[in-house]
C-alpha cells in the first residue's frame, strides 16, 4: 500500500486503534518508508502505544509519546515533538488518537497544519462488537462526534471487529455487511479489514491486514 | 455465534447496572474507573435515567442516599481516594438500612497513591471504612463477565437484605477488555414498603434516618441489623475452589490476583506439588467454613494479594491460626507474576511438611 504522509487512526475507545497504528507503522517501515509514530492518547492511561515501545524500537521506529505515559502519573499533556511529527515532511507519520470525541480533541490543535499539507488519511476504526457501536448508524454517530472534536473529516474506514482473544473468522465475517453499510452511508472506502495473524488464516476477505497484537502490561493465560 | 460483545470491565459494570434496573447514577471522575461515568453519561439520557456528575464524591454519595431512601435502584462508583471521601455517606446509608451499590475500582494507595491496580482497600471495604457498627456485602469479581454478573447480583442482595453492597474491583479489571454476554433481565420492581415516596394520603409517613437519640432504641436497631448480617453470613457466601480435591497447600486470592494464582497453581501441579486455590467471591461474608474445612487436610496457606497483606488476617482467623499462612504480594500498583506465586508455592512445599 502507498501510504499518505500522515495516517491518523481514530474511533470509539476500545476499537483497537493502538494495535492497528503500531502494526501499520511497522508495515510501512518494512515497505521502505521512514516512519515515526505519535501517541496522542490523553484519555486512557492503561493500554497505549508505549506498551509496544520495544517492538517499535526493534523495528527502528521512533515513538513520540507523553513523558508520563504508563507511569503512575495521570497527566494529560502532549510532548512538543508531536508538532515536529506533523511538520517534518521527510518522515511519514502514524498518529494514534485517543478514543471517542474526548480523545480526538487533542488532535484538533494540529488540524490546520494537517489539512494545509493535505496529504493525510484519516481512518475510522470500527469494531461492531463494542456495545455502543453495534451497527453502522451508531458508528456514524461516533464518527461525527470525533470529526466535530478534531476538526478533520474521515477519509476511510477500517473494519477491526473483534471479540478479543475469542475472535473467530466467522465473527469477523458476520460484520462485513455492517462495514459495507457504514461505507455506503458515509461514502468512504474500506481501507482494510484487520484481524490477528491467526484469524486471518481462515478469513475470507478481499483486503485483510493481519496484525501481531501488542502485549498487555501483564500477561495471564485463560484457565 | 453468541450474543457476546467486547467490553471493558468498567463498561460491563455500567451496562449490567442498567440491565438490573438501575436508572440513577451519581459520580465524580477518577482514574481508573472513569469509563463507568462516561458510559452512564451516554446511556442514561437515552433510557430516561439520571446521570449526574456531582461536584464531589461526598455530594455523589449523599445523592445515592437520597435515591436509595426513595426506594429506587441507585449506584455510585469511584476509585480508592474517592471511596475514602464517600465513607461518611456509606455509614449513613448502612445506618438507615438502605440498599445501594458502591463500586470501588481500586488503585494504589495510601493517599493519592497512583493510578495502577491495587487491592489495598480490602480492610476499608470489609471492616467498615466509615464509623459505627455496620457491614457492607462485598463482592470481588475476577473477570469482565463477573464484573457484569456480580453487579446484577449486588443489586439483588442489597434489596433483599436492605444492606449496601460494595463491588470491589481493581484497575486491571476495570480497564481490561474481554468478551461478555449480558443477560436480558426482566426487571422486577422489588416491594419496598419502607420507601419515602409520598404517602398519597393513604398511610402514615415513612422515615429514613440514621439518628437515634434514645440509646436503647439505637442498640435495638443495631441488634436487629446484626440478625440480618447473620442471615447473610449463613446464606450468601460465594467462593470458587480450584484443584482443591487432594491439595496439600492452598493459595487464597481474589479478583485479578486469583487469575494470576491459577496459572501458578497449574504450573506447580505440573511440577508435582499438590496445591489448590480457594477464591473468595464474597469478601464479606468471608468464606470461613470452606477455609476451616480445608485446614483439616492442607498443610499451609499462601495469601496472594495486591497489598501489604490484608485478607491474610481473615485467612488466619478463618482457620484459627492452625496452619502457617504466608503472604505473596506486590503493592503500589504492581502485579505479582505467575512466576512469583509459583516460587512462593515451591518455597512452602519445601519448608512446610
Amino acid at each position: 500500500m502507498e501510504p499518505k504522509r500522515i495516517t491518523i487512526f481514530a474511533g470509539h475507545y476500545g476499537s483497537g486503534k493502538t494495535n492497528i497504528a503500531v502494526n501499520y507503522a511497522i508495515r510501512i517501515k518494512q515497505n521502505g518508508y521512514p516512519v515515526k509514530i505519535g501517541d496522542m492518547d490523553i484519555v486512557n492511561p492503561y493500554f497505549r502505544t508505549k506498551d509496544s515501545a520495544k517492538e517499535l524500537s526493534d523495528a527502528g521506529i521512533e515513538l513520540i509519546s507523553p513523558a508520563f505515559a504508563n507511569s503512575n502519573v495521570d497527566l494529560p499533556a502532549l510532548p512538543q515533538q508531536l508538532y515536529a511529527l506533523v511538520w517534518d515532511k521527510s518522515y511519514y507519520a502514524v498518529l494514534d488518537v485517543g478514543g471517542d470525541d474526548r480523545g480526538a480533541y487533542a488532535l484538533g490543535r494540529y488540524a490546520d497544519f494537517i489539512k494545509e499539507e493535505n496529504n493525510y488519511e484519516m481512518v475510522f476504526v470500527a469494531n461492531f462488537f463494542r456495545p455502543l457501536t453495534p451497527d453502522a448508524d451508531s458508528a456514524i454517530e461516533v464518527m461525527r462526534e470525533i470529526e466535530d472534536a478534531c476538526k478533520i473529516k474521515f477519509t476511510s474506514v477500517v473494519n477491526n471487529s473483534n471479540l478479543g482473544n475469542l475472535t473467530t473468522a466467522k465473527d469477523v465475517e458476520s460484520t462485513f455487511n455492517k462495514a459495507k453499510e457504514l461505507c455506503e452511508k458515509t461514502g468512504l472506502p474500506l481501507l482494510f479489514t484487520s484481524c490477528t495473524q491467526e484469524v486471518s488464516k481462515n478469513l475470507n476477505a478481499d483486503n485483510t491486514f493481519a496484525m501481531t497484537l501488542q502485549k498487555k502490561y501483564f500477561d495471564i493465560k485463560e484457565i | 455465534m453468541s450474543n457476546k460483545v467486547l467490553m471493558k470491565g468498567n463498561e460491563a459494570i455500567a451496562e449490567a447496572a442498567i440491565k438490573a434496573g438501575c436508572r440513577h447514577y451519581f459520580g465524580y471522575p477518577i482514574t481508573p474507573q472513569t469509563e463507568i461515568a462516561a458510559y452512564m453519561a451516554k446511556r442514561m439520557p437515552k433510557i430516561g435515567g439520571t446521570f449526574l456528575q456531582a461536584e464531589s464524591e461526598v455530594s455523589a454519595i449523599n445523592m445515592v442516599y437520597g435515591v436509595a431512601g426513595a426506594g429506587f435502584r441507585v449506584m455510585t462508583s469511584s476509585s480508592s481516594p474517592g471511596i475514602s471521601l464517600k465513607q461518611e455517606g456509606i455509614s449513613y446509608i448502612a445506618g438507615a438500612d438502605l440498599p445501594a451499590l458502591i463500586v470501588n475500582v481500586q488503585r494504589g494507595g495510601p493517599g493519592l497513591g497512583g493510578i495502577q491496580p491495587s487491592q489495598s482497600d480490602y480492610f476499608q471495604a470489609t471492616k467498615g471504612g466509615g464509623h459505627g457498627d455496620y457491614r457492607l456485602i462485598v463482592v470481588a469479581p475476577a473477570s469482565v463477565q463477573e464484573m457484569a454478573d456480580l453487579t446484577i447480583k449486588s443489586f439483588d442482595l442489597s434489596d433483599k437484605y436492605r444492606v449496601p453492597t460494595m463491588l470491589l474491583a481493581d484497575g486491571t479489571l476495570g480497564q481490561m477488555m474481554e468478551p461478555v454476554e449480558l443477560p436480558e433481565l426482566e426487571v422486577k420492581e422489588v416491594e419496598k414498603p419502607w420507601a419515602v415516596r409520598g404517602t398519597k394520603g393513604e398511610r402514615k409517613h415513612n422515615i429514613v434516618n440514621s439518628l437515634y437519640l434514645n440509646p436503647e432504641q439505637l442498640e435495638q436497631t443495631n441488634f436487629e441489623r446484626y440478625e440480618r448480617y447473620a442471615e447473610i453470613e449463613k446464606n450468601e457466601v460465594m467462593y470458587e475452589e480450584f484443584m482443591m480435591e487432594d491439595a496439600e497447600y492452598c493459595v487464597v486470592s481474589f479478583g485479578i490476583a486469583s487469575r494470576i494464582s491459577k496459572n501458578a497453581v497449574v504450573e506447580a501441579r505440573k511440577q508435582g506439588i499438590k496445591v489448590g486455590l480457594i477464591r473468595p467471591i464474597t469478601l464479606w461474608p468471608f468464606p470461613k467454613a470452606v477455609l476451616k474445612k480445608a485446614s483439616e487436610t492442607v498443610k499451609g496457606f499462601i495469601s496472594v494479594e495486591l497489598s501489604m497483606g490484608q485478607m491474610i488476617e481473615d485467612v488466619r482467623l478463618a482457620i484459627d491460626c492452625s496452619r502457617p499462612v504466608v503472604l505473596c504480594n506486590r503493592t503500589g500498583g504492581m502485579i505479582p507474576s505467575p512466576e512469583q506465586v509459583l516460587e512462593s508455592i515451591k518455597k512452602m512445599a519445601k519448608e512446610v511438611k
